[in-house]
């Protein structure tokens, strides 16, 4: 087969140029490896590039939120050139090791993390056929790569040597160990409905996107991801107000600028991921198989755009909660994650999996997914309830039987010193 | 050929981290060489097609076990350059049972030598990898889901280990449950 330029051209806007090389070279292990690397290449400079153009974003909506005007001197009214600028300035900064650091804990945090960051992009379905690997535990292998990026706190938080590094470290394991229970619970669902854990098989079973099977799921799923990624209002690990900047205060340029680039990649990786898992991914309405002419697929090109669309709609409401919502405290993150997303979460997946085995056979997927969504506002309702029910309890405890009083203020208020400082009680 | 190479690659990497596990005085680098080796386990399991495990495998032991680990060094040790001395009175006790485990161990890959779990039918020896059909590394989660809840398969094992984690995790509850006279 002789190259033909038309032909390389539709196969490079119908995302298979691969196929198209390997046709043309031949199906041997050296072109195997060339465009695996390549494929390498594209996916990891697509991911550290973005994250320029994902900063000024960010920047600007939160500006705009705020009722200000943001990014508007470097490049144009837009400030479109306002990150280059900081990362040409990140670049050139002196690279510091602090004396006192543990060298090699130092220097290894921010390439794991960053490393951590990209690996998870080898399971994203872009389009069709356009994934780095289908992998047949896809979403099992982003949760395990996402529990490494701890290990990376915990070293720059441990290699630095500074103790409001360590406490943001301390704080870091805390919450991203434990939200990431309630984030595989909620992921169990869509693989139940699904019956897999491949990423690209979960697409293709999403007749219905399964934010409308299962809302709940799709909630408790948002929520620990902010806490995974570490945005507000679960920003605690780098709370500027209290910790300085936790675990990455004793980094500077272009190491503190990794952190950075890794916080950005993997929250727009979360929200490709929501995307994909609850949202349909590249898929819209049957648009992603469209072929035109003689078999072109220009579908491919289409469903990247559909899940680019989705994508950074889901993003969207990242920086639309940061720029929101108050950060929560200590305490609050854990309780809200122990005694609230974990049972919730546990009773979603039971109900799921009853429901979905004792849903006939014969059931269309509307009706399943009509019974599903039942499930799922009834379990919403009964949680509300419970919390409601919770709730007038504390009320009552707090302002006594018959209303508010002075006398019973006074004494829960003993009673709580009682339970923190024993020795003081009197 | 090139699985035999990465295998030695892997295995390498594994066994040095290993022993720099034991020979690191500074505790917090002996911690890190763990995780490196777990990490070569797991790339172990890769090379055996065995991704699931591989992924549990950082899961649970990266994501989790070294954590704890770390925690442990972090809330028992004085911050920075503590270094142990190598031996300590139990040295002898640990010799004789490492090389008890390892013997054990031996045993039991030898007696199954010939033992494929995942194919029951067939008795491969294990030193000739088997051709797997793809769909069968495909189908290799469901095939060992089906196998955990299988009462021809591996339910009682599956079940005990159920067990005995719950009775860990209340234990756990009761142990740091606040005592009655702290609460008064």
């Amino acid at each position: 087969m002789s190259f033909n330029f038309i032909e390389f051209l539709k196969s490079l806007v119908s995302l298979t140029v691969s196929d198209y090389l390997r046709e043309l070279w031949g199906d041997q292990l050296w072109v195997n490896l060339v465009l695996d690397i390549l494929g390498v290449v594209i996916i990891s400079t697509f991911c550290l590039l973005i994250v320029i153009f994902l900063i000024w974003l960010e920047r600007k909506v939160i500006a705009r939120i705020q009722r200000r005007i943001g990014p508007n001197r470097v490049g144009g009214r837009y400030g479109l050139l306002q990150t280059v600028a900081d990362v040409i300035k990140l670049l050139i900064k002196e690279d510091i090791t602090p004396t006192g650091a543990d060298r090699v804990a130092y220097l290894l945090a921010p390439f794991l993390t960053v490393m951590a960051a990209l690996l998870v992009w080898a399971v994203m379905p872009f389009a069709p056929g356009v994934i780095g690997v289908d992998l047949n535990i896809g979403v099992f292998y982003f949760l395990a790569i996402s529990s490494v990026s701890v290990v990376s706190l915990l070293l720059a938080g441990w290699g630095s040597n500074n103790k409001y590094a360590l406490l943001g470290a301390f704080r870091s394991v805390a919450q991203l160990v434990s939200y990431e229970v309630p984030m595989i619970l909620a992921l169990l669902v869509p693989i139940l409905l699904a019956r897999s854990m491949s990423t690209v098989s979960i697409v293709e079973a999403q007749t219905i996107p399964y934010l409308l099977v299962a809302p709940l799921a799709a909630l408790i799923f948002f929520i620990s991801s902010l806490a995974e990624t570490g945005r507000t209002p679960f920003d605690l690990l780098e709370a500027e107000s209290e910790i300085v900047a936790g675990f990455h205060v004793e980094y500077g340029g272009m190491k503190f600028g990794m952190f950075f680039l890794a916080e950005f990649v993997s929250t727009l990786f979360m929200s490709g991921f929501f995307a994909t898992v609850f949202l349909g991914g590249y898929r819209f309405f049957g648009l992603e198989t469209l072929v035109i002419g003689d078999g072109w697929a220009i579908g491919n090109l289409l469903g990247l755009v559909i899940f680019f669309v989705k994508m950074f709609a889901v993003y969207f409401v990242y920086i639309w909660i940061r720029g929101t919502l108050p950060r929560v405290r200590v305490d609050q993150i854990l309780n809200y994650n122990w005694k609230f997303l974990v049972p919730v979460s546990l009773v979603l997946v039971m109900v799921t999996a009853l429901l979905d085995k004792f849903l006939p056979e014969t059931a269309n997927n509307f009706a399943r997914a009509g019974a599903h969504l039942t499930a799922n506002v009834l379990i919403a309702l009964v949680t509300i309830e419970i919390l409601r029910a919770y709730a007038r309890r504390q009320r009552r405890l707090l302002s006594g039987e018959s209303g508010p009083g002075e006398a019973a203020v006074d004494e829960h208020a003993h009673h709580d010193t009682a339970v923190h400082e024993p020795a003081a009680a009197h | 050929m090139v699985e035999q190479i990465i295998f030695l690659i892997i295995s390498a990497f594994t066994l040095t981290m290993a022993v720099i596990v034991v020979t690191k005085r500074n505790l917090f680098h002996a911690a890190l060489a763990l995780m490196a080796t777990f990490l070569g386990v797991a790339g172990l399991y890769v090379t055996l097609d065995a991704g699931f495990l591989a992924a549990a495998q950082l899961l649970v032991y990266i994501g989790a076990i070294s954590i704890l680990v770390i925690f442990a060094i972090m809330m028992t040790r004085r911050l920075m350059q503590t270094t142990e001395p190598a031996f300590n009175a139990q040295a002898a006790f640990a010799l004789v049972t490492a090389v008890v485990s390892f013997g054990i161990l031996f045993w039991v890959f030898y007696l199954f030598r010939e033992f494929w779990p995942l194919l029951p039918d067939t008795a491969v020896p294990l030193a000739a990898k088997p051709e797997l059909p793809p769909e069968m590394i495909q189908n290799s989660i469901i095939v060992m889901g089906r196998a955990f809840v299988d009462p021809a398969g591996y339910v009682l094992p599956f079940e005990i280990a159920s067990v005995l984690l719950l009775a860990a995790l209340v234990g756990a509850i009761i142990v740091a449950w606040p005592k009655a006279e702290d609460k008064a």
